[in-house]
């Protein structure tokens, strides 16, 4: 009775193990050749090429909208020339990187965890190791380099977004010149602000590919399995993303003590 | 297993139980260069697990099993490569690679496992894609292929790297009789070159192709021998999954 209760629990445990090991393999694997330069070439363009339309829609939306929030405040309390700066700092510190890596969990997660889960299913993977190629190398350190690679990029185009849609707005609103927009939204950004953020989203970038292409490679289920794959992926990398996230805000702060003020 | 070493396949005692179930049971059998066997028996009984065995995608519990007098079961890495090598493998559904054309399903194994130049990697996909009747469609995606297309063009990356065994898993499901039958012509035009190992529900193409029949019921071998032999079995199971759909077709 007991022993059957045990089960999930003991099951879970397995497979955080497993996803461990699978990450541990993914960075060994990472740097020992061959290199599948082609084919991370090919994830390179498909994960950030068609998710720039995702990225860029979401961040001028996004910018727009924490602008007409944010305007009304920050006007009552006589701090309408601080819109410009809270807009920048807010998309380059926070914003920029974690949506980006929410959206890419959603958009490339799901696609890399159902087209390996179908690849599994249908035997693809079968006839690689068949073929004596190592599947490992040539479906996953791919996916998973390429994802590490692009978010950091995305991110940029996402904070790019952000600011212009501010800029547009206030624009439209106040008639705020180019010119002061830009002198306003930079004066309080430092260096440290924009690329210690967007470095810290290499890290979602592994979070993405590793959780996604874990539930995709090592699932056996045939057509259920792809669904729970697809579904896994988003699910696990959105959650390890936010938890990755505190850790490395944290981390940021120690390093570059001037953030937490 | 004294005779392992003289056999291009042998499994010695084999036992495979995925979780609780048990699907192979002490299977012992013996396959001689150039011989083509048809593993026969009822829907999921392991007949595929046993195509799988001897690639070693699958490991078994219990047992030994010779590749040209070498137990695959203990080897990794490079080694296990090596012996993979001299196999190719026709899966039921073609598992060709839908992130790449016809071409390049076949260039792949070629160019990391070969030293040949692109132009001889060139010689032999045309030469392959002629001989299996797809020469005209090496440019083609895996989604624009028919079921039979599929079939030809995962026997043309089977035999792309000259493989001394050839394990075939189901070579006429899904097929009209016609089609099933022109992969079974292309099966038997490579029997003279290579050792065979095929699993299949279709009796008739099995007569066409193999020399001999093993039989696998309830996780165990049933019988081993001839067609002709295996229709007096005493086992009814043996005499039906040999004779039955032979009888009516004839």
């Amino acid at each position: 009775m007991s022993e059957k209760r045990a089960n999930p629990l003991t099951k879970s445990l397995e497979r955080i193990g497993s996803g461990a090991l699978f990450a541990l393999r993914v960075i060994r694997d990472a740097f020992r050749a061959p290199f599948e330069v082609f084919y991370l070439l090919l994830e390179v363009a498909d994960q950030g090429w068609r998710s720039l339309p995702l990225i860029v829609s979401s961040g001028l939306a996004l910018g727009l909208v924490m602008t007409l929030h944010t305007r009304n405040v920050l006007i009552k309390f006589g701090a309408s020339a601080w819109i410009p700066s809270l807009q920048s700092i807010s998309f380059f510190v926070e914003i920029g990187p974690l949506l980006a890596a929410l959206l890419v969990a959603g958009r490339v997660g799901a696609g890399m965890g159902a087209s390996l889960a179908e690849m599994r299913a249908t035997e693809q993977i079968d006839a690689i190791e068949a073929l004596s190629v190592d599947s490992f190398k040539l479906l996953v350190v791919p996916r998973v380099v390429a994802c590490v690679l692009v978010l950091p990029l995305l991110t940029t185009f996402m904070d790019f977004c952000g600011v212009v849609s501010g800029f547009l707005s206030e624009h439209f609103l106040s008639h705020l010149s180019l010119q002061l927009y830009l002198t306003r939204a930079f004066r309080e950004v430092e260096w440290s602000n924009f690329i210690p953020p967007t470095i810290k989203t290499a890290v979602f970038g592994f979070i993405i590919g590793t959780v996604s292409c874990f539930f995709g490679y090592t699932t056996n289920e045939g057509a259920e399995g792809v669904r729970k794959a697809a579904t896994n992926s988003v699910v696990v990398s959105s959650v390890l993303i936010i938890i990755a996230d505190v850790i490395l805000v944290k981390i940021i702060f120690f390093l570059f003590p001037e953030n937490a003020v | 297993m004294n005779d392992a070493k003289d056999t291009a396949v042998a499994l010695d005692h084999v036992s495979k139980a995925f979780g609780q179930k048990q699907v192979l049971e002490d299977i012992t059998f013996a396959v001689a260069h150039k011989e083509a066997l048809c593993v026969l028996g009822r829907s999921g009984i392991g007949k595929s697990v046993t195509l799988k065995l001897i690639i070693a995608l699958v490991k078994p519990d219990i047992g030994h099993i010779w590749i040209d007098g070498e137990d695959i079961t203990q080897l990794q890495g490079q080694e296990l490569s090596r012996v993979r090598r001299k196999m190719g493998f026709l899966f039921q559904n073609g598992a060709l690679f839908d992130f790449l054309n016809l071409h390049d399903n076949l260039a792949l194994p070629l160019r990391r496992l070969t030293p040949k130049s692109e132009q001889e990697i060139e010689e032999i996909i045309d030469r392959v894609l002629h001989e299996v009747g797809l020469g005209g469609d090496k440019e083609k995606m895996p989604n624009e292929l028919s079921g039979g297309m599929t079939k030809r063009a995962g026997l043309a990356r089977a035999l792309a790297l000259e493989p001394e065994i050839l394990l075939v898993d189901e070579p006429s499901s899904g097929l009209d009789r016609i089609t099933a039958s022109e992969i079974d012509d292309l099966l038997l035009q490579q029997k003279p070159h290579m050792t065979i190992i095929m699993v299949s529900h279709d009796v008739h193409g099995a007569r066409r192709i193999c020399d001999r029949f093993a039989v696998i019921d309830q996780g165990r071998l049933a019988a081993i021998g001839k067609p002709q032999d295996l229709e007096h079995d005493e086992n009814e199971t043996v005499r039906k999954l040999v004779a039955e759909k032979y009888d009516v077709e004839s």
